[in-house]
């Protein structure tokens, strides 16, 4: 049981690593697998409103979506050494890890409380616009914008009821009437379309 | 394996990387994944695009997280990197470790009125005792840890374990107000060729749910499908490649979660 010893404070090492830019979150979570908390501090200053606005993007309740940024912020220091650059960048793997447990906790919240209705009852709509409007307006952001509006309007429609309010490729075939089995391909392709448009992941 | 289906099953990357793939298809496809260069370099890809989506979101947290965060993560150890073992599982260990995982979460129960906070970073740790082990040599933590943790930190887990002659073990745990059962296993033999581990919640009337299927023995740790809170009991059964929509032959394994502690 030796993964139960306490960790050690501080920054245990000087010695650079293998990341040129120690800034960069790829290095910092380098230096996090090594239990530079320094270093997690920076990662966190440099990433959570990414983490936090898309976790509560997803969950919509405040108090909910700092609980789960707790969460993703825990599970990403636990999980700093095990990051592999060779499979995406630093951000993604971040946010990879905030959108699936801010989808586990939507999934579940309906499980626990509202576990006999089903999602064709429920009749929200992603608000795009208020949260958009507290977003930054950086360059990159509408960049992003840009290309998500290229999108044809089935794909951004079923990537953004993917992404952003967690449904299951089925349950948004559902929601936009597509024949069953469609709506997965129309993420893809989306998504395709986005990298391909942003130039990213290749 | 059945290359043949694998067509079918290119076109779920861009779900699985928006996590809207179902349990059991998330976990077909992350075997898939185990063995398609191809489809690795897709998911990375898209996920990077996913990635984006974010952007434009950015929201401030409030200042008071920043130092819970910092709190609760001096408290835990990194895990380890993952390293190639010399011997990757000898034929049938015995499993002390497994001994230790019921008794660990029982004192996770037991912490009840202590803060958020407290119960993060304990669960962590609780994480790190029994989870080592359980990752997959692609797509290891991120994916399929998280729904397993959320029914194992519930405040109302409860587990029943079995263990079996020839050395393997399985704890079943269920938390009713997450609706989710966990199951893992420790040195399970493989199924026999062509067949598959398939997991059954049962009702009080008898009636066996399918709950997911596992394709190989060893240590697994797996979220069953479907709503567990009303289950009285879990049962695996042997069946054909694929699994069955009732179970064809006597279970192997039940574990009557009435006998759970509450």
């Amino acid at each position: 049981m030796t993964h139960l010893r306490a960790t050690a404070p501080g920054s245990p090492e000087g010695e650079s690593g293998a990341v040129s830019d120690t800034s960069e979150p790829a290095a910092l979570l380098q230096r996090c697998g090594r239990g530079d908390e320094a270093a997690f501090a920076a990662l966190y200053d440099a990433t959570s409103p990414r983490v936090f606005g898309l976790v509560l993007r997803v969950v919509r309740d405040r108090n909910q979506a700092e609980e789960v940024t707790q969460e993703v912020f825990l599970e990403v220091w636990r999980h700093s050494a095990r990051y592999d650059a060779a499979r995406g960048s630093a951000i993604s793997w971040l946010l990879t890890i905030a959108h699936r447990r801010a989808v586990d906790r939507v999934r579940s919240a309906e499980a626990s409380t509202a576990r006999d209705t089903t999602y064709h009852q429920q009749t929200q709509v992603p608000d795009h616009d208020s949260t958009a409007e507290a977003a930054h307006a950086s360059l990159e952001a509408h960049r992003v914008r840009q290309a998500v509006q290229s999108l044809t309007e089935v794909q951004r429609e079923a990537l953004e009821l993917a992404y952003f309010s967690g449904y299951t490729h089925t349950e948004v075939a559902a929601l936009l009437d597509l024949p069953l089995g469609t709506a997965k391909t129309r993420i893809r392709d989306g998504l395709i379309r986005l990298r391909d448009t942003m130039g990213v992941g290749q | 394996m059945s290359e043949s289906h694998n067509d079918a099953i290119h076109a779920l990357s861009g779900a699985y990387a928006v996590d809207a793939l179902h349990d059991e298809e998330r976990q077909a496809f992350e075997q898939h994944l185990q063995r398609c260069a191809e489809c690795q370099e897709e998911v990375t890809s898209l996920r990077e695009a996913a990635a984006l989506l974010a952007l434009p979101e950015e929201v401030p947290p409030p200042a008071g997280l920043r130092d819970a965060v910092l709190a609760a993560a001096a408290q835990v150890r990194p895990l380890p990197p993952e390293v190639d073992q010399p011997a990757p599982r000898a034929e049938t260990r015995p499993t002390p470790e497994s001994a230790t995982v019921v008794p660990f979460r029982r004192r996770l129960q037991t912490l009840g009125s202590r803060s958020r906070l407290a119960l993060v970073a304990a669960a962590a740790v609780v994480v790190t005792a029994a989870g080592v082990g359980i990752t997959q040599p692609w797509e290891p933590d991120t994916a399929t840890y998280t729904a397993t943790e959320r029914v194992l930190e519930a405040p109302d887990a409860a587990s029943v374990s079995q263990s079996f002659p020839d050395g393997s073990s399985a704890t079943v745990t269920r938390s009713p107000s997450q609706g989710k059962a966990v199951l893992e296993t420790h040195d399970m033999d493989q199924p026999p060729s062509g067949h598959v581990f398939q997991l059954w919640l049962m009702d009080d009337e008898g009636t066996a749910r399918p709950a997911g299927t596992m394709g190989s023995g060893g240590d697994h740790e797996m979220v069953l499908d479907g709503d567990a809170a009303e289950a009285t009991a879990v049962g695996i059964t042997v069946e054909p490649e694929g699994g069955s929509e009732q179970p064809t032959t006597e279970p192997i394994a039940m574990f009557d979660l009435g006998e759970a502690p509450a």
